[in-house]
């Protein structure tokens, strides 16, 4: 167990900086998700967490240690990776085994361990196969178990999730938040998927180009976005954003009903309504401005004019430039 | 076939019998003058059944070579073939596995220079530079020596270059995932690297062998004793000139015999050989 400082972190090639100095502090136990779109840098930030990438500058501590020049195998981590990197030629056994050898475990206390490991993945039935030979989700599992048999005291995560299919996905989900809750180590977990970041976080660290948004708890992020990206980005369908009065009005497709025309504070011009079952979305656009509308399914909305309302306490305000929130 | 037609079955027939017919006729008589006397090779036409003197033909070459030409036994030709080609196929891989193995996963200074000067020399065939390595081989001398006759040979770029590419296709996060588990650069290269490349190592081991098995025209000068005569040499050295001192029947068995470790190679790898050139395991 350990507690992960990031401090000032930087990352350059050459004259090209993409993590523009990253500071975050993630409790021992804590279980933290890096979130944001693709190229924002999260991948690289968890990468230098994990000594695969040479920091430019700033710390990274893990347990109090500063780790910026120790190698991975010495940082006392380990790391998922999206497309699982078992080797193909270890059954998965040996795949889970093959670091705990390298590092010279007596074998009874290996065989304990993969055994252990197995037990909580429900991987016993599959010990002696190939990862060939395995379906997509054990594959994934077998990938936690090599990283679960090492004790370690941080978890790396990057995007283990986003080469699953959408039900195993949700499955998959389930169980690393019963596995977290079992063994209660520190996890980085990078998605670029914010349901995932939303169910699985205890606090989420949002990314924009190489830069850190916003730190907070998913509700705490939800609730108060700290600039216009976040509120853009989190939540499905994400906040709407319209230009109002020289700045940027944000509302939650759900705060949005339909009204009268005389107590409408938006007028949308519906183009496309679909079906979700539950709920319906009702796509428009607001002077050239793309909304959406989350309705219960009962509600009947026709393409064209839409009078909107929405409570004025539960607007956002942006700064158009900066983006920064603007409190009232 | 995307269709079945009758006319597209038997034109396909027609063409793989043809191309058995051009392959496999010649061994065939080959075979039979092997099993002849001289006499009964230089009448007109040749007899095209087996004769009756196999044994004593092939025993006849394997012991004592020929009578005319070449003395040298034929048991001892093959022995240093198979010595030059397994010296041959195994040094190659062993060196362009280590190579492309350093080119791929280590940053080192005038690295793409060095690719690029290995694989410039894949554009030099041994004849070309045949001159200059004869020199230095005797200047060294070893001349009528097992490592004169393959060390010369070993240097490879064709293999660098194919294990090169394969180890791009190995996915990076493995070599990560092994860092991750503490395996050192070359622990990785032992445990990971090398069982992934079996199939490309056993394909490439065929092609090398018979390569090295087949070569002609290097251990033709750097051998002159009989005793280092490799078995395509000793079948150049038993034909004497003028049919009528050449002991064809003795030629033949020695080529047939020549054929059989290569065909050998072949037919026993014949799965790995397919897998490694068809499919990469990943």
């Amino acid at each position: 167990m350990a507690a992960v400082s990031l401090r000032e972190v930087r990352k350059a090639y050459g004259s090209l900086e993409v993590i523009h100095g990253v500071s975050a502090e993630i409790a021992d136990g804590e279980f933290v998700v890096i979130v944001g779109p693709s190229g924002c840098g999260k991948s690289t930030l968890l990468r230098m967490v994990a000594g695969l990438e040479r920091i430019t500058s700033g710390e990274v501590a893990i347990g109090g240690r500063v780790v910026n020049e120790l190698e991975p195998k010495d940082r006392d981590i380990a790391m998922v990776f999206q497309n699982y990197a078992l080797y193909p030629h270890m059954s998965v056994y040996e795949n889970m085994s093959y670091g705990l050898r390298i590092k010279g475990f007596p074998r009874s206390e290996i065989d304990a361990r993969v055994r252990r490991a197995a037990g909580i993945l429900e991987l016993e039935p599959f010990l002696n196969r190939k990862p060939r030979e395995l379906s997509g989700g054990q594959r994934q599992r077998v990938a936690m178990g090599r990283a679960i048999v090492r004790e370690p005291s941080v978890f790396l995560f990057d995007e283990p999730l986003s080469n699953l299919d959408a039900k195993l996905r949700v499955q998959m989900r389930a169980e690393l938040q019963a596995l977290h809750r079992r063994l209660g180590t520190t996890s980085l977990y990078v998605t670029h998927d914010q349901v995932e970041a939303m169910t699985l976080a205890h606090r989420m660290i949002v990314m924009n180009a190489g830069r850190a948004e916003q730190v907070g708890s998913p509700l705490a992020v939800y609730a108060r976005p700290a600039t216009a990206f976040v509120a853009g980005f989190i939540g499905s369908p994400p906040m709407n954003l319209v230009p109002r009065d020289g700045k940027l009005l944000g509302v939650r497709p759900e705060e949005l009903e339909p009204c009268a025309e005389s107590e409408a504070n938006l007028v949308a011009q519906v183009d496309l309504v679909e079906q979700l079952g539950a709920d319906i979305l009702v796509h428009g656009t607001v002077d050239s401005t793309r909304l959406v509308v989350r309705l219960p399914a009962s509600r009947k909305i026709a393409e064209g004019r839409l009078p909107l309302r929405f409570d004025p306490a539960r607007a956002h305000w942006f700064d158009p430039a900066s983006g920064a929130r603007l409190d009232p | 076939m995307v269709e079945n037609r009758r006319w597209l079955d038997i034109l396909c027939h027609a063409v793989l019998i043809a191309g058995i017919l051009a392959i496999a006729f010649p061994l065939y008589v080959t075979f039979v003058a092997s099993t002849l006397t001289q006499d009964e090779i230089l009448r007109v036409p040749m007899p095209l059944v087996p004769g009756e003197h196999f044994r004593a033909n092939y025993s006849q070459v394997l012991s004592a070579g020929s009578h005319s030409g070449a003395a040298a036994p034929v048991g001892r030709m093959m022995f240093n073939s198979l010595v030059m080609a397994l010296a041959i196929a195994l040094g190659k891989i062993a060196i362009s596995v280590i190579a492309s193995f350093a080119i791929v996963y280590f940053r080192f200074p005038l690295r793409n220079f060095f690719f690029w000067m290995i694989f410039i020399t894949l554009m030099l065939p041994v004849e070309v530079r045949i001159i200059p390595t004869y020199k230095v081989v005797s200047d060294l001398g070893m001349l009528n020596s097992y490592v004169g006759l393959t060390l010369p040979l070993i240097a490879s770029a064709t293999a660098t270059f194919l294990f090169r590419q394969f180890f791009l296709t190995v996915p990076e996060e493995l070599a990560e995932a092994a860092r991750m588990d503490g395996a050192g650069p070359m622990r990785f290269f032992v445990d990971v690297l090398l069982p992934l490349s079996r199939t490309s190592i056993a394909a490439l081991f065929v092609i090398q062998f018979i390569y090295g098995w087949n070569q002609y025209l290097w251990p033709l000068l750097v051998t002159t004793e009989e005793s280092m005569y490799t078995t395509v040499i000793g079948i150049k050295r038993m034909v004497t000139g003028g049919d009528a001192l050449t002991e064809w029947n003795l030629v033949m068995a020695t080529a047939m015999l020549a054929l059989l470790p290569p065909a050998l190679v072949v037919v026993l790898m014949q799965r790995w050989f397919v897998k490694g050139l068809v499919e990469t395991e990943k």
